[in-house]
């Protein structure tokens, strides 16, 4: 029923252009946008909206700073096994500057991207991938002459977007971890990320690398109604980072029953039980990664789902500053009372108290009954003994 | 009935040794009992997933209920083989059986893990009909409101509304016939509770005989709270001892006790379970301290002339009232494993009674003590001692 209303909105000649742009069927374009959708949270029918923005030829400028960093994002990006993903990626988008993807180098490079700011002032989408070098004036990352600083600084002025890709960009990432030498209290280069450079939030999509999904679909949200999805307080997408990674994990079930994984390798581990106890940071983490399956090869390829505990990579303080093996704060999910608990009670032995308590309450009642059978005795001995003397009594007055 | 001598108020000082010990106990327990609503059982008791029925529920409940057991005992005797001559125990055995009951289902609500839920209990649409712990609950819950039926002329007499007291009178018939009919149902059921727990129970104490057995020791057990009670009441209030009538009624007792000892050991025999007592065991040493607890009667009341002396009959009900104790301390607690095999998987479980768990047990009891002498002492209850002569 939904593909017939996204249906009227394609002409037949555009079904064609579609087929000719993207090289894949309208079919497969339409179940494109409805997964963009759906990743967006959107309600039924939003679909049809991002079908009609994408297919439109006005394709948005992005440009696509690299600085510290692996260009893990990028390649995570272009190397998704869906065999059209960079092709819708690359055609949604004209991607103007791109270092590791553009054909141009050297001047010819960098001229392209001041033509690009140019025709595109105050409307291209500016992507940052890496971390910013700060200390000494940022001189650890130059590009053409300047610096990484300089140019973040010069792109984001007339940008309409900035986007943050990878944890990197995100709050520093990799490139910031303090080195574990006393006398360090910042990383070696300074690392920050954009926002901290900016001073001011920028949308985020962390990960090392984050799942394609959450930036593509960012970037259409950003296509398709002009704005920036809702974020939480660190710039991340809620529809993606909404959520603890804990909360939909979809080894949880033996988190609550307390059946852990205790070492790689063992009867728990190999059983698929969780991974808490061998470190995973799924409980503090906020990320998509159990309900978006990664690289579209299925959805046990993300950490947690071939074995390995989550290191945090979404969340800063967390991935790269936590020991991978060192055990998660639980942040708001306790498992509920009634479940069992991970060690189970086998209860205590006698306690002193308790048996002298016993022991006392046993011997106050064995000693009333006994003074009680006592006197009851001595009555009833009382009583025969009147009895006797009464008969003996009446027999000799009877006599 | 008119021949005897009519109830009347004992009088006397509500104020003395005995009440204020209960009240403190009483106290003590109402403290514990708070902190267990706020705090879960956890915070209170020592019970345990191998454990999860500690003396609250063995002693409290289902030896509580059984001592309660007096009440229904003779009014079976008076009413169903007319025997009216036992008439003036009626009314002390059916208070003493008030407060063990009331009580009893008072402290089924303290051990309930989730007390809130207790509601569903009465309500048509969440109940499981094939149930035994619900047919134990409702049968409970539907003898305790009989049960204050059955009692409430002592009342109306005190507060003289004769006209109540009429208008009961001609339904009491019915009342008096479910009192009699529900505690047998109940009692046997408790027995049905450890038949329904399989293997989880020791071969000494699991038989398909179970609710006959448990009815039976009830059943003596009531009349043995009748002699405790009397022979108590009679001391602490310096009455004249009711020997004539208690006489019979030990027989009458000893006679059910019998036919108990038969099934009993019959059953172990036919059952195999016999070796199971000479294997060294707590559960055989158990098993030995209740089966000499209810023998022993047999060597203390044996006779017609030891029957005449309240010493000894006396001590024959606190003999029979430890061992039907016994037997169902044994079955709902020391025989009773509820984790098979959990001593090969290396987790032993234990279970002591708290300090909180025993005074909440005593304060109950001293619930019990408290209102039987404020309302034997304000209430019409035990017969007016005849003049002094």
């Amino acid at each position: 029923m939904q593909d017939e209303g996204v249906l009227t909105c394609l002409v037949q000649g555009e079904e064609q252009e579609i087929e000719r742009r993207f090289g894949i069927s309208r079919r497969e374009f339409l179940k494109f946008c409805a997964g963009l959708a759906g990743t967006l949270g959107l309600p039924a029918g939003a679909e049809a909206a991002v079908a009609q923005a994408i297919e439109s030829a006005k394709r948005p400028s992005v440009i696509w700073l690299h600085f510290q960093e692996c260009t893990g994002c990028s390649e995570s990006l272009l190397r998704a096994e869906h065999p059209t993903l960079e092709k819708l990626i690359l055609d949604v988008i004209s991607l103007d500057y791109h270092e590791t993807l553009m054909a141009a180098a050297g001047h010819q490079a960098e001229k392209s991207r001041k033509d690009a700011m140019a025709a595109n002032k105050g409307k291209y989408l500016l992507v940052v991938e890496g971390a910013i070098p700060t200390k000494e004036q940022g001189i650890y990352c130059k590009i053409g002459g300047h610096t990484a600083l300089e140019l973040l600084k010069e792109c984001a002025a007339d940008a309409a977007a900035v986007i943050a890709i990878g944890s990197c960009a995100s709050w520093g990432g990799m490139p910031s971890t303090v080195p574990s030498i006393p006398g360090w209290d910042t990383s070696p280069t300074g690392a920050a990320g954009v926002s901290e450079v900016l001073g001011k939030t920028v949308v985020t999509i962390p990960g090392c690398p984050p799942n394609p999904y959450n930036f593509l679909a960012t970037a259409v949200h950003f296509l398709t109604f002009g704005t920036l999805p809702a974020t939480d307080k660190l710039g991340r997408p809620l529809f993606a980072y909404g959520r603890l990674i804990h909360e939909n994990c979809e080894r949880r079930a033996h988190f609550d029953a307390g059946r852990f994984a205790m070492a790689f390798g063992d009867e728990g581990h190999r059983k698929g039980y969780c991974l808490y106890k061998l470190g995973c940071k799924g409980p503090e983490t906020y990320a998509n990664c159990p309900t978006l399956g990664f690289g579209d090869v299925g959805e046990s390829n993300w950490p947690v789902g071939c074995g390995h505990p989550c290191i945090g990579c979404t969340e800063k303080g967390v991935g790269f500053a936590k020991p991978i093996h060192a055990m998660a704060k639980m942040l708001n999910v306790a498992p509920p009372l009634q479940y069992p608990r991970i060690t189970e009670d086998v209860g205590k032995g006698v306690s002193f108290a308790s048996a002298a308590a016993l022991a006392a309450i046993a011997g106050a009642a064995a000693g009333g009954a006994a003074m009680l059978a006592r006197n009851l005795g001595l009555s009833h001995q009382a009583a025969e003994l009147e009895k006797a003397k009464e008969g003996k009594a009446k027999t000799q007055a009877e006599a | 009935m008119n021949a005897h001598a009519k109830p009347a108020p004992l009088g006397g000082p509500l104020l003395n040794a005995v009440t204020f010990t209960a009240g403190v106990l009483i106290a003590v327990m109402a403290v514990i009992v708070l902190v267990r609503f706020f705090y879960g059982l956890g915070a209170v008791t020592h019970l345990n997933d191998g454990y999860p029925w500690g003396i609250w529920i063995a002693v409290d409940v289902v030896i509580g209920s059984a001592f309660a057991c007096g009440g229904f005992s003779v009014a079976m005797l008076v009413y169903i083989f007319n025997r009216s001559e036992y008439h003036p125990l009626v009314r002390p055995a059916l208070l003493a059986s008030l407060f063990g009951y009331t009580l009893a289902g008072v402290a089924v609500i303290v051990d309930l893990g989730r007390w809130w839920n207790v509601w569903n209990m009465f309500n048509p649409w969440t109940v499981n009909p094939s149930s035994v712990m619900f047919e134990v609950a409702v049968c409970i819950s539907a003898y305790i409101i009989v049960m204050w039926i059955e009692f409430a002329p002592t009342f109306f007499e005190k507060f003289g509304m004769t006209e109540a007291k009429r208008r009961l009178s001609k339904i009491m018939f019915l009342i008096v016939a479910l009192g009699t009919l529900l505690p047998m149902m109940h009692q046997s059921s408790l027995g049905t509770l450890l038949v329904v727990a399989g293997e989880q129970i020791h071969p000494l104490w699991q038989t398909p005989l179970l609710p006959a057995l448990y009815l039976t020791t009830a059943i003596t057990m009531g009349y043995a709270v009748v002699l405790f009670e009397s022979c108590l009441a009679s001391a602490a209030y310096r009455r004249a001892i009711e020997t004539p009538l208690l006489t019979p009624l030990a027989k009458v007792m000893l006679g059910m006790l019998i036919a108990y000892l038969v099934v009993r050991v019959g059953d172990l025999l036919w059952r195999g379970a016999w070796p199971r007592a000479f294997a060294p065991s707590l559960e055989a040493i158990f098993f030995w301290l209740e089966m000499a607890a209810f023998v022993a009667p047999f060597f203390l009341i044996g006779s017609e002339t030891q029957r005449r002396n309240p010493a000894r009959l006396f001590l024959a009900g606190v003999a029979l009232m430890l061992a039907g104790s016994l037997l169902r301390l044994n079955g709902f607690l020391i025989g009773y494993q509820t984790v098979i095999g959990a001593e090969t998987a290396g987790v032993n479980y234990h279970y002591f009674p708290s300090l909180t768990e025993l005074l909440v047990t005593v304060g109950m009891f001293a619930v019990e003590v408290l209102g039987y002498v404020i309302i034997t002492r304000r209430f019409p209850v035990l017969p007016r001692e005849a003049a002094h002569a």
